[in-house]
């Protein structure tokens, strides 16, 4: 096989598994829109706290320990024990849970029926509040994640030489493909699946769907919308948790974590803000296609860096060819 | 007049029960304006009751009361035989009152089986963890939901089209879908709001086979705004007549038609 073609498909599959990241964003994006017409600026800072919330139980901090030693002249900062990766997964899951519920009751459902853009502001209040509270909680400085290796829940380490030793085998080319990348992956395929057939086989899927789809209709069914929004806040924060977990293992715990979100933007332009599988295939096209272009034209002819930009000028075309996005509803204007 | 408590047989044999949804001095307000002025009507179990009135009379808002969408400033919901706290339009749902809407709310993404399966979701009971892990309790119940679903489909003669997305549907199919959806709920009453709007002859006839159907199969509880007095009169057991906001006739359709006031009302008569 011809060096370059190998280094291609290489940039190729690496690309898949940084666009799996950005469809797990995406994700809950689409999850409250679609339920709500929310457009949720806060999703990243939800992923950033998430991931705080969750390292915070692993190493046993205290929350709020700055604010406690403040006011009571106190010293605790830890409970001095570590907790296992599953009980603190669940327990921040809990606190995901808490976080939806306070979320409607104090913020949203207060502004039922405002016009979108009031909502959007709201959302932008949200992530700096949350933010703050992230940072009252758990303290600001860079915390590493390490989900896998203390507990050897994932993936055998030997995983990537594996692919790396079989690949070289096959085609006289070693592929390199990062470890926690072949989790992501799998971790959010198996998410997916969850989550469609969630929404397409239980009551509670159906119920969703309803209100998703009609308000006035979903009441005259009998269904809660409170309820609904509760729980599509809870999935999209189950869904922060877990890209927290991957971004935050890839890149530690740490505040920029939270502008994830403006990745996710381009990925919404071209899935569509309604759409599941739009998201998951947006996220791939944007990954593979940044890391390509930086491989095949950006790197040699523009001096590099592309991947800064790439996915907005894709997003920005099509905004101009095709505002619904790839699999969105169509916008049609009836006269 | 009948007590409230008795029950009594229509000419044509059906039973007419005693009293299920009684609404007492309902007045009903938006800012300054006056929907509703003080109107008092009864719906008996198992009857067709009607509420007609010209253009702009209230008598939406007056249904929209009943499946709670508004609430009104003064007055009494009565509903089998209790005093109905105020309740969300999702409450009064979940005891049993379903209903359609003048302009169709359907949900246009999905099927029409899925549509239909909607109006069961009163009746699913197994607790959200179980329906995740979709085991046991959760698959019988959908098995039987799905039964119920099914019945009513092949009852109202949408079988062809179970599959097809409710967007893609004709206007006279969509709401006999509503209708479908409204009947899954088996509701104890059933609120139709013209059910015969925007449809042409044919159409109508067949809307209305099926109502008298629903009722004389099911006995389900109807009450139906319409405005075309025609359709009205054949269909009903009893008819409220509204203008203005305010009831101006109740009784059986011969009784309305002879009434002077209703006539006026319909015919136009100058205001003095």
């Amino acid at each position: 096989m011809p060096e370059q073609l190998a280094y291609t498909i290489e940039v190729f599959l690496n690309g898949l598994m940084a666009g799996v990241l950005y469809a797990l964003v995406a994700l809950g994006f689409v999850l409250i829109y679609k339920a709500s017409g929310i457009f949720n600026y806060a999703q990243g800072v939800m992923a950033l706290f998430a991931a705080m919330t969750l390292v915070g139980i692993q190493n046993g901090q205290v929350p709020f320990a700055h604010l406690i030693n403040a006011i009571f002249g106190t010293d605790v900062h830890g409970f001095g024990w570590s907790v296992h990766s599953f009980v603190a997964i669940l327990l921040t899951v809990v606190v995901m849970i808490g976080l939806a519920w306070a979320v409607q009751r104090f913020v949203f459902r207060h502004l039922v029926g405002q016009e979108p853009i009031i909502l959007f502001m709201a959302t932008i209040g949200l992530a700096y509040f949350l933010e703050g509270v992230a940072d009252l909680m758990w303290g600001s400085e860079l915390k590493s994640l390490d989900v896998c290796a203390a507990q050897g829940v994932c993936l055998p380490q030997g995983m990537n030489s594996w692919i790396d030793e079989t690949t070289f085998n096959l085609f006289g080319y070693g592929f390199f493909i990062d470890n926690l990348d072949i989790v992501a992956s799998i971790v959010a395929a198996i998410l997916v699946i969850g989550l469609v057939m969630f929404a397409q086989y239980t009551k509670q899927g159906r119920a969703m769907r309803a209100v998703a789809d009609d308000h006035q209709a979903a009441l005259s069914v009998g269904v809660s919308l409170n309820f609904i929004w509760i729980l599509v806040w809870s999935l999209a924060g189950f869904v922060a948790l877990v890209a927290g977990i991957m971004w935050g293992a890839k890149s530690g715990v740490q505040f920029s974590l939270s502008l994830i979100a403006l990745k996710a933007l381009p990925v919404l332009m071209l899935g569509g803000f309604t759409s599941i599988p739009g998201a998951i295939v947006g996220g791939l096209i944007i990954g593979v296609g940044e890391k390509l272009f930086e491989f095949l034209i950006g790197a040699p002819f523009l001096g590099g860096a592309t991947e800064n930009w790439f996915a907005y000028m894709l997003a920005l075309l099509f905004l101009v060819f095709r505002p619904q996005g790839l699999f969105g509803e169509r916008i049609i204007e009836r006269v | 007049m009948k007590d409230q408590a008795d029950s009594y047989v229509t000419e044509d044999g059906r039973t007419i029960g005693p009293v299920v949804m009684e609404m007492k001095n309902i007045t009903l307000r938006f800012g300054g304006v006056e929907a509703i002025k003080d109107i008092s009507f009864d719906i008996r179990e198992g009857e067709i009751r009607a509420i007609i009135g010209p253009n702009g009379a209230g008598k939406s808002s007056m249904l929209n009361v009943i499946s709670g969408f508004y609430v009104p400033q003064e007055g009494e919901v009565w509903y089998k035989g209790a005093r109905r706290p105020s309740m969300k339009p999702f409450e009064v749902a979940q005891q049993g009152i379903a209903r359609t809407f003048q302009n169709i709310a359907l949900f246009e993404g999905m099927s029409v089986l899925d549509n239909v399966m909607t109006g069961r979701l009163t009746h699913m009971k197994t607790g959200i963890f179980s329906q995740a892990l979709w085991k046991g309790a959760a698959e019988r119940e959908e098995i039987a939901n799905r039964e119920v679903a099914e019945r009513i489909i092949d009852f109202l003669e949408i079988q062809a089209i179970r599959k097809t997305p409710v967007s893609r549907l004709p206007y006279g199919l969509k709401k006999r879908v509503e209708l479908a959806r409204a009947l899954a709920a088996e509701p104890s009453l059933l609120l139709l709001d013209e059910p015969m709007a925007g449809m042409n002859v044919e159409e109508k006839e067949d809307m209305s086979r099926f109502i008298l159907d629903v009722n004389d199969e099911f006995g389900t509880t109807i009450a139906l705004i319409e405005h075309d007095m025609g359709v009205v009169m054949d269909l009903s057991d009893r008819v409220v007549v509204m203008d203005y906001g305010k009831k101006i006739g109740d009784g059986t359709p011969q009784e309305v038609r002879n009434n002077k006031e209703v006539i006026d009302a319909y015919l136009g008569v100058a205001h003095e």
